[in-house]
């Protein structure tokens, strides 16, 4: 029986060894025992793990190419639906999406599905297998904002029904978060990211870097002057979140986003490069989430003492359970219960400690979490020279600011249509952390794939075409 | 890459560069600033725009030699370039949106030290084209580091230069410059716009407070994307968070925190200074002993 199979371990760097590189944690799975774990899919005939998939993979087809060594064809079936799965295999919550949904996990666990997204992402890349030629050009132009997930998964499928795509890239490098927020460790930068970048552009999709749309270019301008039909907004989620607490603009209180961006775009670590870090000795990084996880791995690599301050318990972290996991094996601290009232500042306006106050849960807030109460009068100290704020972000506005007709909703997020992320203006559409706040890769890419699919279908009805049959 | 269409050395350490941006120039206001990175392993550096030509699509960009990145920005000539120049960030000059009229009635006094000389240039042009008029006093250690003097006559109703050695013009700083304008020759200002050192705007705030004149000041806090993304450009204005790249780069500097803002722009300070130490010490055939360069 296949399903008696244990599922197949994953390799990966010793922990204490890991724990001061940034090569990758994961070595991911080899030709054998990805065939191996491929063996233990069950093909469901309603598989409920590509309901679970936002960009819906043909998981049951690729799989059963693996399991066939037909390791091409598994890329093939891959790229029909996501041309990331290098970066895929890697970053995305399986445990809650395509895992998270096998019948095998019912009694045991589940297909690694996401290990084997990865080694079939890998094996394409590494073995030359491109993606599949694009349609003749059609003529029409689509203006996409933003190289991220959501960016590059909506302008993929545009140029493969036929339009001319741009993207505009505020940073100086495409990827978005794959580029500045997500840790070498995790997510490799020029073996994995640019390789998958450079995929899209082999579709015919041109990316301009240095354009901030809204103070370079208005969306406006883009349509009007520069002759796009429409406009995709993957911007991302954009502002850090500080606490407001005092002592927070001490020397040494940095947003997690300031910190990984230093370490992963102007790549810190590496010496050759002109950036500076400051990780100090004792770092402590308030947050619990997947960006918490990864500042505070990437400052015990810098060299530092890591550690984790997070209000509510350990079964309320955020974080996956996986990032947890690397990271306690790794000697990174965990405060629970424990969250900052005052960062304490010596006498020339460093960070000294941080002063907290320990809390216990109370009644479940609106989010079924139970909401952490202060203990009254049990505060106490905690050493440290850098303080790393990782408390999630809020969109900036400077694209909705500077574009009449585009509503955003009291959080300052993007309003737009759930199923096809068009706007309060015709003819611009958005997705991604621009909307629905700081949220996964996968879920921005899976938006990137709706709206591309209505915007196909916005032009073709303006421009009184036939409805695209391959749009999806 | 974006060409360096025309390089003139202003004073020593100090460079002005027009550089290819088309977009940047199509877009960029008075009060505006770019960064820029001079090759991929460099850091991302923000600087104000001091003048640009929408037609034949160049922004000027004036650099002051202070740390590496800034020097290897002043070694490029004419004809190399730059990796990445992105802008316009921050908003526009406050004046950029008033009634024109309003603004003509107006008595405008700018006070430029050093290098932020260049950031005022293109405003009291504007100002100039408009039909407004504004005072400049332009403050330097001394006559050497003076710069774009001939310019900012051209442009300024009156120009007044303070020198702190007394090499040319007012022997002092540029605020007992000012206030030997107010208290001895009777000028009245309504606004003061200060740009230059942070320790000079400080002071100007300081004086011009007991004046009760409104003041604006230009901060050029550190600054990794410029986009609001890493808000390592916090400053506190009127006991509030702002960032400095998308809520100004002008603040009210009766509101602003400089001795915050001072400190935090010496963050990275001695770590820079210590990696020029080692480099030096490297190029000299010095290895650290105790493993530092590792």
């Amino acid at each position: 029986m296949a399903n008696k199979i244990p599922r197949v371990p994953v390799r990966e760097q010793e922990p204490r060894v890991r724990a001061t590189n940034f090569e990758e944690v994961c070595y991911g799975y080899d030709e054998a025992e990805a065939v191996l774990e491929a063996t233990r899919c069950l093909n469901c005939k309603k598989p409920r793990c590509v309901e679970q998939c936002p960009v819906s993979v043909k998981i049951p087809q690729f799989i059963q190419a693996v399991a066939g060594r037909r390791f091409d064809e598994a890329a093939r079936i891959i790229a029909q639906d996501s041309l990331l799965p290098s970066v895929c295999g890697r970053v995305c919550p399986q445990e809650t999406q395509c895992e998270g949904a096998c019948i095998l996990g019912m009694k045991g666990e589940p297909v690694a599905i996401g290990k084997l997204e990865r080694f079939v992402g890998d094996w394409g890349r590494e073995n030359g297998i491109r993606p599949a030629a694009v349609p003749e050009k059609n003529g029409i132009k689509v203006a996409v904002i933003g190289s991220g997930p959501a960016g590059l998964a909506c302008a993929a499928d545009l140029a493969k029904m036929g339009y001319t795509v741009k993207i505009f890239e505020a940073l100086h490098k495409a990827g978005g978060v794959l580029e500045y927020g997500i840790p070498e460790f995790r997510l490799p930068k020029s073996r994995v990211v640019a390789a998958e970048v450079e995929n899209v552009k082999r579709l015919g999709v041109e990316i301009e870097t240095d354009v901030v749309v809204g103070r370079t270019v208005t969306v406006d301008q883009l349509m009007d002057e520069e002759g796009y039909a429409a406009v995709f907004i993957g911007s991302g989620a954009g502002l850090p979140r500080f606490m407001n607490i005092p002592g927070e603009n001490l020397n040494g209180v940095v947003s997690a986003n300031e910190f990984l961006t230093r370490a992963n775009l102007m790549k810190a670590f590496d010496g050759e490069y002109d950036t500076p870090i400051y990780v100090g000795k004792r770092v402590a990084v308030v947050g619990g989430g997947n960006v918490a996880m990864d500042a505070v791995r990437t400052a015990a690599r810098l060299g530092a003492e890591a550690t984790i301050v997070y209000r509510r318990s350990e079964k309320e972290l955020p974080a996956r359970v996986e990032e947890v996991h690397h990271a306690k094996e790794e000697g990174i601290e965990f405060r629970m219960l424990t969250n900052p009232v005052e960062v304490l500042g010596d006498e020339n306006g460093w960070v000294r400690g941080l002063r907290c106050i320990r809390m216990e849960l109370g009644e479940p807030d609106a989010s079924g979490r139970r909401s952490p109460v202060e203990v009254k009068g049990s505060e106490f100290d905690i050493e440290c020279d850098v303080v790393i704020m990782a408390l999630g972000t809020s969109p900036n506005p400077l694209i909705s600011s500077s574009t009449a007709g585009l509503e955003t909703n009291r959080r300052g997020c993007l309003v737009a249509d759930e199923r096809t992320g068009a706007t309060t203006r015709p003819g611009i559409f958005a997705g991604g952390d621009a909307v629905t706040g700081a949220a996964t890769v996968i879920l921005a890419m899976g938006a990137g794939r709706q709206a591309a699919g209505a915007i196909d279908a916005y032009i073709r009805e303006k421009n009184g075409m036939e409805t695209s049959e391959s749009s999806r | 890459m974006f060409r360096i269409v025309k390089k003139r050395e202003l004073a020593e350490n100090i460079c002005l560069m027009n550089v290819e941006a088309p977009r940047v120039a199509r877009s960029a206001r008075p009060g505006q600033f770019v960064i820029v990175r001079v090759d991929d392993r460099g850091e991302r550096i923000p600087l104000t725009v001091c003048d640009y030509n929408r037609e034949e699509g160049w922004v000027t960009i004036v650099t002051q030699v202070v740390g590496r990145s800034t020097r290897k920005i002043c070694a490029l000539n004419e004809g190399d370039g730059f990796a990445d120049f992105v802008g316009p960030l921050g908003k526009p000059s406050e004046f950029v949106y008033e009634n024109i009229d309003e603004l003509r009635s107006k008595r405008i006094l700018f006070i430029a030290g050093g290098v932020g000389t260049a950031p005022v240039y293109p405003q009291v042009k504007w100002l100039k084209e408009q039909g407004a008029h504004a005072d400049v006093i332009i403050g330097a250690k001394n006559k050497s580091l003076l710069i774009l003097t001939d310019e900012m006559r051209q442009a300024a109703e009156n120009l007044y230069i303070a020198t702190d050695d007394g090499s040319e013009g007012f022997k002092g700083l540029v605020t007992d410059c000012m206030r030997e304008l107010i208290d001895r020759q009777g000028k009245k200002y309504d606004v003061v716009v200060a740009i230059g050192p942070m320790i000079m705007m400080k002071f100007v705030a300081k004086t011009t407070l007991e004046y009760g004149i409104k003041t604006i000041v230009s901060l050029n806090s550190l600054m990794v994307d410029g986009t609001g993304m890493c808000g390592a450009c916090r400053v506190s204005v009127g006991g509030k968070t702002y960032f400095t790249c998308v809520d100004g780069p002008e603040f009210d500097a009766h509101q602003v925190d400089f001795d915050e803002a001072m400190r935090r722009q010496g963050m990275y300070k001695t770590i820079e200074s210590r990696i020029e130490k080692m480099e030096r010490e490297k190029a000299e055939g010095h290895s650290c002993r105790i493993g530092l360069d590792k």
